[in-house]
């Protein structure tokens, strides 16, 4: 069975090194053919369908495979993909040859191998007695593989001959290479190259469209200019890093400015320190070029088609809905179906000839300013996993109907008679948070945090909790919301709504009545809730002096309590800061939003706000304490002093002093900061505080030193409370699970760096969902102003730029930015100066926090980019400020975009 | 770049085996006449030659003498054309050492030691090609050269070691395997009664994922003992072909 063949390979370690290495050759790999007999008792079972004749080609209408070259699994993976492509073999040389140059495409590849309905089947040639190609004296290895391709091509023609002599069953070469082509054909195997054989699929004309267009006559209508300078070959760039005469970064184009970004240089800062002190000293930061692209980052896109003024044409460009990415030339004979409606392209190429890069369409969104297709468009841009759950992750759910049996109450507390109770947003359906409070027999007051145990439904590895790992966090759109786990758990198992027998883990506290804790322990339990409230009833219920039962007492008496934590808290220095929150009231029919509203603060939100910061700390604790090498824990670094500037300043232009030296002065110098003339100043100054924070990690208590959490104040911190939201509670539940010994350990929850790599993936998630959230709030706040017209709003200076102010609305919540150039009109005056922030246009000057009054417009000249338009109405400055009547200014009109003139 | 891919998506590992497939084994007994037992043996790259010499007296200080057993020297040494990059040192250094004394506790635990008192028995190693695995080279060569030797054990000592990537345990590794630098477990068995000779591992693996490891080494030093009782038996035939029986 096995027949050994040994081969020497040099590599360069230092100095000429000989390794030999043993090279087994099988001869029990199959085909992957059903029905071929000689293959029947192989290992792997039968992939390819035996008779594949779904596929009519005019090229090759007997059934057949197709074997496809490096190259073209490399650039038509797209088409690969199409459901209409099946019963295609993968060789294992052109599968390690992917693996090398391309990491995206090798994964996907090996998606479309996992699927079995596409019957990919992928051949280990290299090991195969009668496949394996040895090179040869003189040979490259580009040019072995390729021999080796052909040969396994071979092999499978006359393997599959010897099969069923009737059926002619043939195995068809794709390959792009020319030379390569035809050596195919004298060696007698049918070859075609990739566009030939699409083309012949005449069921499938929409798969053209799909093709990556790499033949040379793509660049035709260039005249040949170079636009860009070549980039220097890989193997210099290497050699340039070594030597320190090049930088390695990486780049990211600004999100707000296409044409500005900034390179992230690798390696240790003293190279960097180097390099500023080189360049001349007014620069604050050094500037470069760029010389070569050591790896792209290039993704699917989706954005609008503009079509080609001439009717015939064929090419066509595409504009991203990203800003910062160029227009991309595509070729589609389904122009004008596809105008007006959102569409999804790949990049191919970028030819330094030719102004835009090359690109193939790839899928049809829907209509463009379609309500579902923009929300589609917001979830593919920032990267937000949305498919439905896949059949494999359903089948784990449990089934239903579904009960606590007796096996499930092992090491578990019986909890249900308390007097448990929710108290959420309204319609609220994952409730993942109960509170109970009971006054114990030594006059101690028993305080109980119950959170739904989701890690009893998500067992670690299975495609279920690989799926939820994925998505990280669940996602809250304007009137959409992507779960991270499947509706069944998250609003129904695990919700823990009232008057029904949950699955909980419970942090229960014994605290005296100066609400200081004096034993702390953790169990899973049962539960039972009292009832599921909204923060209103619950307000009421505290308030209302008629009603005295067991739920009200409990919520009074946490009340009581989250105050004085809440006190204690900011005194340790937590910070208390704020940002304009707006909820939409919805049409019910249509969805379409019909009024704004600022979130409303009740002390009912800050009582279970405190139990959940007081319940996170001590799982917190207690995690790291049982595992100081692999807990999971949050932490909030604190700002450099330079992130403050805007802020001293801007309240030193109030005469207030803001210091920023703790957090504990940052909040006290915030709370004195009032003005009897200017009530709304305090928010302004804490939402701008806001802006100078940083963001909140997940970190592995093992790869870091520095645990704080600024904003809270407090020494450790972790996510224990949300775990039907979000990933990292699971990995925490199951980590006090373990810590507390009422479940088992598994090898992943203790290596550091495979939680390491959790949490990177979910401190992505988190900003990217973020990202998202904003966006539909942008985009429903331009469905609320299409609807509203017009309108004149009061607004506070928020940033002084140097061309425009950013201005926020606080009926609305919303922020713009007020522009004061504009490309028709006549430039007004402006001088900007940095010392006290201020703008001075024509005689007026702007400071920040200014009042002033702003129109809001929705600016859709711009079919892709909507927005929302800000002009200034007072004060007034003759020639900018526009008149407070504009109903008749006809806005809708979309401005004549200047045409390119191509050379 | 990707680095290697230890064991493909179709179950194939970097040199074509499957998970638990050893490598090519092939041994010879007595290849020296001089000494009193020797053995070769090649598990595929890596290749091992043991000699054995006892049991005699003890040679040196009398004090070293044990008076219930025999005294099990090992000794292990790699020659300096063995790896890849010339080794400086063929023996004495603290890896060495570290194998003559594994070795020694193996066979410590094989022979029949207390039918010799106030006796030594010697057992030399050298591994002539290394490429992962010499460990359980030395042991399966060892064993032969002892078995040659006719020095009475429990059992034959096979030995192999195996790996762990991702999620399923690789039996016999090969130098590129061990290199990647996963855990590593090494098995010394007797494969008859099931009993370990010696257990090591040196890097961190999950508790949950050990049982699974040592089945497959378990299971390859099974196979290891089927092949060495192939090679004893052939070699015990051929003698008894040359005495003319």
């Amino acid at each position: 069975m096995l027949k050994s063949r040994t081969f020497l390979k040099k590599t360069r370690a230092g100095g000429v090194m000989k390794i030999v290495r043993e090279h087994y050759l099988r001869d029990d790999i199959g085909c992957g053919a059903s029905g071929c007999a000689a293959c029947g008792s192989a290992h792997e079972g039968p992939v390819l369908e035996p008779q594949p004749l779904d596929r009519v080609s005019s090229l090759c209408p007997q059934p057949h495979y197709l074997l496809p070259d490096t190259n073209v699994l490399l650039h038509q993976i797209d088409v690969l993909e199409d459901p209409a492509i099946r019963n295609v073999i993968v060789l294992q040389t052109v599968l390690q040859e992917v693996r090398n140059r391309s990491a995206p495409v090798y994964k996907r590849i090996r998606d479309v191998t996992n699927n079995q309905e596409k019957h990919f089947y992928t051949f280990t040639n290299e090991h195969h007695r009668e496949t394996y190609v040895e090179q040869l004296q003189g040979e490259t290895s580009n040019d072995r593989n390729d021999r080796a391709i052909r040969v396994a091509a071979k092999w499978y023609n006359e393997h599959l001959k010897k099969m069923s002599a009737e059926n002619q069953l043939r195995v068809i070469f794709i390959t792009n290479d020319r030379k390569n082509k035809e050596k195919a054909i004298e060696e007698g195997i049918p070859a075609f190259t990739c566009e030939e054989y699409v083309k012949s699929l005449t069921a499938n004309p929409e798969l053209i469209d799909r093709l990556a267009c790499l033949s040379e006559e793509g660049n035709e209508i260039d005249s040949g200019k170079i636009i860009f300078s070549e980039h220097l070959p890989l193997s210099k760039l290497q050699q340039g890093i070594k030597s320190g005469a090049y930088l390695q970064g990486t780049f990211r184009a600004s999100r707000e400015n296409y044409l500005e970004a900034t390179v992230w240089v690798h390696g240790d800062t003293e190279d960097n320190k180097e390099l500023k002190t080189a360049v001349s000293e007014k620069m604050l930061k050094p500037t470069g070029r760029v010389v070569g692209i050591i790896r792209r980052n290039w993704r699917p896109y989706c954005g609008m088609l503009s079509k080609s003024d001439i009717k015939e044409s064929r090419r066509h460009l595409f504009t991203p809905a990203d800003k910062r990415i160029p227009r991309i030339r595509i070729e589609t004979r389904q122009a004008s179906t596809l105008e007006g409606q959102r569409i999804i392209v790949a990049i191919d190429g970028w030819p330094r000839n030719s102004r835009y890069p090359n690109g193939h369409f790839v899928k049809n969104l829907g209509e463009v300013g379609d309500k579902e297709t923009e929300t589609e468009v917001l979830l593919l841009e920032h990267d937000v996993p949305h498919q439905p759950f896949s059949q494999a992750v359903l089948s784990l759910l449990p089934k239903m109907p579904w009960s606590i049996t007796e096996k499930d109450m092992k090491n578990r507390e019986d909890l249900r008679h308390l007097c448990v109770c929710s108290v959420d947003p309204p319609g609220c359906t994952d409730i993942d948070d109960a509170l109970h409070c009971r006054e114990l027999e030594n006059g101690n007051l028993e305080v109980g945090v119950h959170i739904a145990d989701v890690s009893y439904f998500i067992r670690p590895g299975n495609a279920l909790d690989q799926e939820s790992a994925r998505r990280g966090t669940t996602v809250y759109l304007c009137e959409k919301r992507i779960d991270m786990v499947p509706e069944l758990l998250s609003s129904n198992l695990c919700s823990l709504r009232s008057n029904v027998d949950r699955l909980a883990f419970s942090c229960i506290w014994e605290m005296n009545h100066n609400a200081e804790i004096l034993k702390t322990r953790f169990t899973k339990s049962v539960i039972n809730s009292k009832a599921s409230l909204t923060y209103a009833e619950a307000q009421m219920r505290i308030d209302s002096a008629t009603m005295n039962d067991s739920i009200t007492t409990s919520l009074r008496g946490l009340n009581k309590l989250a105050k004085i934590l809440k006190k204690g808290r900011i005194e340790n220095g937590a910070l208390t800061l704020s940002s304009p929150e707006v909820r939409f009231h919805m049409d019910s029919e249509t969805h379409d939003p019909i009024d704004l509203q600022t979130k409303e603060l009740r002390e009912t939100n800050s009582m279970v706000e405190e139990f959940m910061l007081l319940a996170n700390i001590s799982v917190a604790k207690k995690i790291h304490e049982e595992f100081p090498e692999h807990a999971l824990l949050r932490k909030h670094p604190a700002p450099p002093p330079s992130n403050y500037e805007i802020l001293v300043k801007a309240a030193k232009s109030k005469n207030l002093e803001i210091k920023t030296d703790t957090a504990k002065a940052l909040a006290d110098s915030l709370d004195r900061a009032d003005s009897l003339t200017f009530p709304y100043l305090n928010t302004l100054l804490r939402i701008l505080a806001t802006r100078c924070m940083m963001q909140a990690v997940y970190f592995c208590s093992g790869m870091d030193t520095d645990f704080h959490h600024y904003g809270l104040a407090s020494p450790i911190y972790t996510h224990f409370t949300s775990p039907i939201r979000r990933y990292a509670d699971i990995i925490v539940h199951r980590l006090l699970a373990v810590a507390v010994g009422a479940d088992c350990t598994y090898p992943e929850l203790t290596d550091k760096h495979k939680l390491a790599e959790v949490c990177k993936n979910l401190n992505f998630r988190h900003k990217m969902a973020q990202y998202a959230q904003r966006a539909s709030v942008a985009f429903h706040t331009q469905l609320f102003f299409k609807s509203k017209g017009i309108v004149s709003e009061e607004a506070y200076i928020l940033f002084v730029r140097k061309n425009a102010l950013v201005v926020l609305i606080p009926k609305y919540g919303l922020e713009g930015t007020v522009f004061f150039e504009e490309k028709d009109k006549p430039k007004p005056r402006l001088t900007y100066d940095d010392e006290i922030p201020s703008l001075k246009i024509e005689d007026t000057v702007f400071h920040i926090f200014d009042k002033v009054k702003v129109k809001i417009m929705l600016d859709s000249s711009n079919l892709q980019h909507q927005k929302i338009r800000m002009s200034l109405v007072e004060p007034q400055i003759p020639g900018i400020s526009v008149p407070t009547d504009t109903s008749n200014m006809d806005i809708s009109e979309p401005e004549t975009k200047k045409k390119k003139l191509q050379k | 770049m990707a680095g290697l891919e230890l064991l493909s998506d179709q179950g194939y590992r970097v040199d074509g085996r499957r998970a638990g497939e050893l490598r090519k084994i092939q041994a010879r007994m007595g290849v020296f006449a001089q000494a009193d037992g020797s053995a070769y043996i090649e598990q595929g790259n890596t290749k091992a030659l043991a000699v054995v010499y006892g049991p005699h007296e003890i040679r040196g200080s009398r004090a070293r003498a044990l008076p219930d057993r025999a005294l099990v020297n090992c000794q292990y040494s790699s020659a300096t054309f063995s790896t890849g990059e010339r080794k400086r040192r063929p023996h004495g250094d603290r890896k060495s050492c570290e194998m003559g004394l594994q070795l020694r506790q193996t066979f410590e635990a094989a022979v029949l030691t207390q039918l010799h008192p106030r006796s030594q028995i010697d057992i030399y190693v050298q591994v002539l090609q290394a490429d992962g695995g010499t460990y359980a080279a030395c042991v399966n060569a060892a064993t032969l050269a002892v078995l040659d030797a006719g020095i009475p054990m429990r059992d034959f000592v096979c030995a192999c070691s195996a790996g762990f990537v991702d999620g399923t345990a690789l039996a016999d590794l090969s130098h590129v395997e061990e290199a990647a630098g996963g855990p590593q477990l090494a098995l010394a068995l007797l494969p008859s009664s099931g009993q370990i000779a010696l257990l090591e591992m040196d890097a961190r693996l999950h508790e949950d994922q050990l049982e699974q490891v040592l089945e497959a080494a378990t299971q390859a030093a099974r196979d290891v003992h089927t092949l060495l009782d192939r090679v004893v038996r052939q070699h015990v035939q051929e003698a008894s072909i040359l005495l003319g029986d």
